[in-house]
């Protein structure tokens, strides 16, 4: 059932989480906070393929929510996987401290 | 109540909570608690699915993310010792330029979004798309080769982890 909400709320809404996902890679030094953000970004984007696809009555958007949620957990588990890697050379997660690439 | 229906409240409650926790998530000082405040997102974002008719993805997703991401975090949370006493700070003038360059991104979107057309999500047809039958009907007969290419993406994934993981790759 749903009633009275047009598919512009679900836009909104999932440009604002987006936003703040995008803000917060922007914003933070922690790349634990980074990566958590990334999921916030993918969240936002499988709510608006639920959204359409309850719009259209299609279930093609529901299961490719699905791949998106198995790569993500990939991504998270190589990621962090790296990331404790990184702790264990340079004793720190900051990104401002992985400038070894600029010069 | 006040002319709005209760499916109206629903998805403005989740809304806003969503919305709030998301904040949250960026701006606490302690990663421990973006990572908790992370899940309650994830629970809004769950309860809209419900909404939305996709109920099995409503329960994968806080299975997945809930349950299993969000442990992995944690776990390398405690792992590292981080708390708020070891959390880097951007400078303040890098803050405010990552919070004008989100309020212009998002000023460009809702002003592209804002002259769509009003669709409603009414309820015609049939509202069993997010069903287990349904769903994995499509999965098994439509999208069986990216299913496959998905397990062996998990399973190299796996193998990644575990050899980056190791101590000593000898």
């Amino acid at each position: 059932m749903i009633n009275g909400i047009s598919i512009n709320m679900y836009l909104m809404l999932s440009t604002i989480i987006f936003i703040i996902g995008a803000i917060g890679v922007m914003a933070r030094r922690n790349t634990i906070i980074l990566f958590m953000c990334i999921e916030l970004m993918l969240n936002a984007v499988n709510l608006l393929l639920v959204a359409f696809s309850r719009l259209h009555n299609d279930s093609n958007g529901q299961v490719f929510v699905f791949f998106v949620m198995a790569v993500a957990a990939a991504e998270v588990a190589v990621g962090l996987a790296i990331l404790s890697m990184i702790y264990r050379n340079i004793k720190s997660i900051d990104t401002d401290l992985l400038s070894k690439l600029k010069n | 109540m006040l002319g709005y229906t209760i499916t109206q409240w629903t998805f403005g409650i989740l809304s806003f909570l969503a919305i709030m926790f998301a904040l949250m998530v960026v701006f606490s000082r302690n990663p421990v608690n973006s990572v908790l405040y992370l899940v309650l997102t994830f629970f809004c974002i769950a309860g809209h699915y419900l909404l939305l008719n996709a109920q099995f993805l409503a329960v994968v997703h806080i299975a997945v993310y809930a349950g299993a991401i969000m442990v992995l975090f944690l776990f390398v949370i405690m792992l590292m010792n981080l708390n708020q006493d070891t959390e880097p700070q951007k400078t303040a003038l890098s803050k405010l330029i990552a919070g004008v360059i989100g309020g212009l991104l998002l000023i460009v979107l809702v002003g592209a979004l804002k002259g769509t057309e009003q669709l409603q999500l009414t309820q015609y047809g049939h509202s069993d798309i997010g069903l287990v039958k349904n769903l994995g009907t499509v999965l098994f007969r439509e999208y069986l080769f990216p299913f496959e290419i998905v397990s062996i993406l998990l399973l190299s994934a796996l193998v990644g982890a575990i050899m980056i993981g190791k101590k000593e790759i000898k």
